[in-house]
């Protein structure tokens, strides 16, 4: 059986650019994982319903899971790894750790992407709307309403109010 | 047997060459409904095509004869277009209805349909706004109305080294609008039941002067229903007309049983998504005229 030639990809990660060797097969949340040592971007279902592994692709929200990582190539690409300012948590995080919004902690990172992405583009949403676009983010632990909670008053605090 | 092969062409020209010959090639767009049946071993081409950097399959295109979309434009890019939604607002929400925030990144128009699945939600959208695909093979191109499309589940008109290029809506006379509703058992994130479309025209007393209907998820692709558009032609959507509308979409469905539903229940539901469909689509008229 022959095996798979690697393809070598250069991308940009949280705005360093980067360069791997991956397989033709191999999706981006494990090249994140295993090649670049990222192991902030979780891998729960593999199949796009759970979130875990959201990351943006050229300022799109997407799972990474469901992205082959030789798609990355010239692309852009930002993790959970790129949301705090050094040590200075982003008031996403600042607010999910305020709420308590989290316990194992596995969803977070999908959730601060996520989330992240809807208040940049929607700086006032309603609760719905926030239900709405976390909808493809599960938590099997806090039952949500904390989550919310948290994303609704960040909107406040990078509204500035 | 693990993928072998990625390619990324940036042609039409490229992309033809790419999957000449090659039967075990796929074509990825978002890959939202292929990189899910590669992960789950249901699919193992040895070649995967990815499509999006060939400029034809990326565009939008409005104009006097109304939109062509890129077969591999994601969703939230048509979403989030200022007009598209103006013109077409049951087509968008259709699309808009797929998957979460994260695939509405990647899902295209184009993925919806080629992958055939009886319950995708845009192909009736498609279909109640005459839609067409172009198709590029090795000897040209092609066009096929989008009810002509698909042949059965998971089996469309395609020849393996065909393309879908794009998607053609033509523009809506004035009074028109159309309306999409699928029925799911959550609010989200979910596989539709039955699902309807119409696209209607009226003329300046509210009669119905065009019309188009379209069913999906019960039958083993989506259907158009002339039998529904005839009963709204020609009246003013009263009782009577979307009774008659919504009895020709229970007769013409031949949904299975499973577990979202029985045969019994889709019938009836998409009856009543017709007629529903049909009123959203009336009040959108009324809303802007
Ligand atoms: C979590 C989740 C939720 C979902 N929810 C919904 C939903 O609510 N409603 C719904 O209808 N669908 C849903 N889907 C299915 C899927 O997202 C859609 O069908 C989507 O539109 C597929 O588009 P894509 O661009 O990702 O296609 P891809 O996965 O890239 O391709 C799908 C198929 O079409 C072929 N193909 C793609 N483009 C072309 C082309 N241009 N020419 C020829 N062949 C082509 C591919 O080879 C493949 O066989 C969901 C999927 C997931 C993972
Ligand atoms: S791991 Fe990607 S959506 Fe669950
Ligand atoms: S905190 Fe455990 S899954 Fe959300």
């Amino acid at each position: 059986m022959s095996n798979p030639k690697k393809i070598h990809v250069s991308t940009t990660v949280n705005g360093e650019p980067c360069e791997f060797l991956c397989e033709p097969g191999q999706v981006l949340s494990n090249a994140l994982r295993n090649n670049l040592d990222m192991t902030g971007t979780k891998e729960g279902c593999s199949t796009g319903d759970c979130g875990a592994c959201s990351v943006m692709l050229d300022g799109a929200l997407v799972c990474s899971c469901l992205v082959l990582a030789a798609e990355a190539e010239g692309r852009t690409i930002e993790t959970v790894e790129g949301v705090a300012d050094g040590n200075a948590l982003h008031p996403i995080q600042q607010k999910l750790l305020e709420h308590a919004a989290l316990q194992c902690g596995i969803c977070t990172p999908g959730i601060v992407v996520a989330a992240k992405s809807l208040l940049e583009r929607h700086p006032d949403p309603s609760e719905e709307e926030v239900r709405y676009y976390l909808a493809g983010n599960l938590c099997r632990c806090t039952g949500y309403d904390k989550i919310i909670r948290a994303v609704l008053d960040a909107g406040t605090v990078m509204r500035g109010e | 047997m693990p993928l072998l092969q990625y390619e990324a062409p940036t042609s039409l020209a490229q992309a033809r060459q790419a999957l000449a010959g090659r039967s075990d090639a796929k074509i990825l767009a978002g890959g939202t409904d292929l990189l899910v049946q590669m992960r789950l071993g249901l699919r193992d081409p040895a070649l995967v095509v990815d499509i999006k950097h060939v400029p034809e399959l990326m565009e939008i295109t409005l104009g006097e004869q109304g939109l062509r979309l890129g077969a591999a434009v994601p969703g939230a890019v048509v979403t989030d277009h200022p007009e598209i939604g103006q013109l077409y607002p049951g087509f968008v929400e259709a699309l808009g209805l797929i998957g979460s925030s994260q695939i509405q990144g990647r899902c295209s128009a184009g993925g919806n349909l080629c992958n055939a699945s009886p319950a995708a939600d845009c192909v009736p959208a498609l279909i109640a706004n005459r839609a067409t695909c172009n198709i590029m093979g090795p000897d040209g191109e092609r066009t096929v109305a989008v009810e002509a499309f698909n042949t059965g589940p998971a089996s469309n008109c395609l020849a393996a080294d065909e393309i879908l290029v794009s998607i053609d809506l033509p523009r809506p006379g004035p009074r028109s609008s159309d309306a999409y509703l699928r029925f799911i058992p959550r609010t989200e994130m979910d596989i539709a039941v039955a699902g309807a479309a119409v696209a209607l025209s009226l003329d300046e007393a509210g009669v119905c002067i065009d019309a188009r209907v379209a069913i999906g998820a019960v039958a083993p692709t989506a259907l158009l229903v002339p039998a529904a558009a005839d009963a709204l032609i020609g009246g003013t959507l009263d009782e009577d007309s979307l009774n008659r509308a919504s009895a020709a979409a229970s007769e013409a469905a031949a949904p299975i049983t499973d577990k979202r539903g029985t045969v019994e229940y889709r019938k009836k539901v998409v009856g009543v998504l017709v007629r529903r469909a049909a009123g959203v689509a009336k009040a959108r008229i009324e809303a802007t005229s």
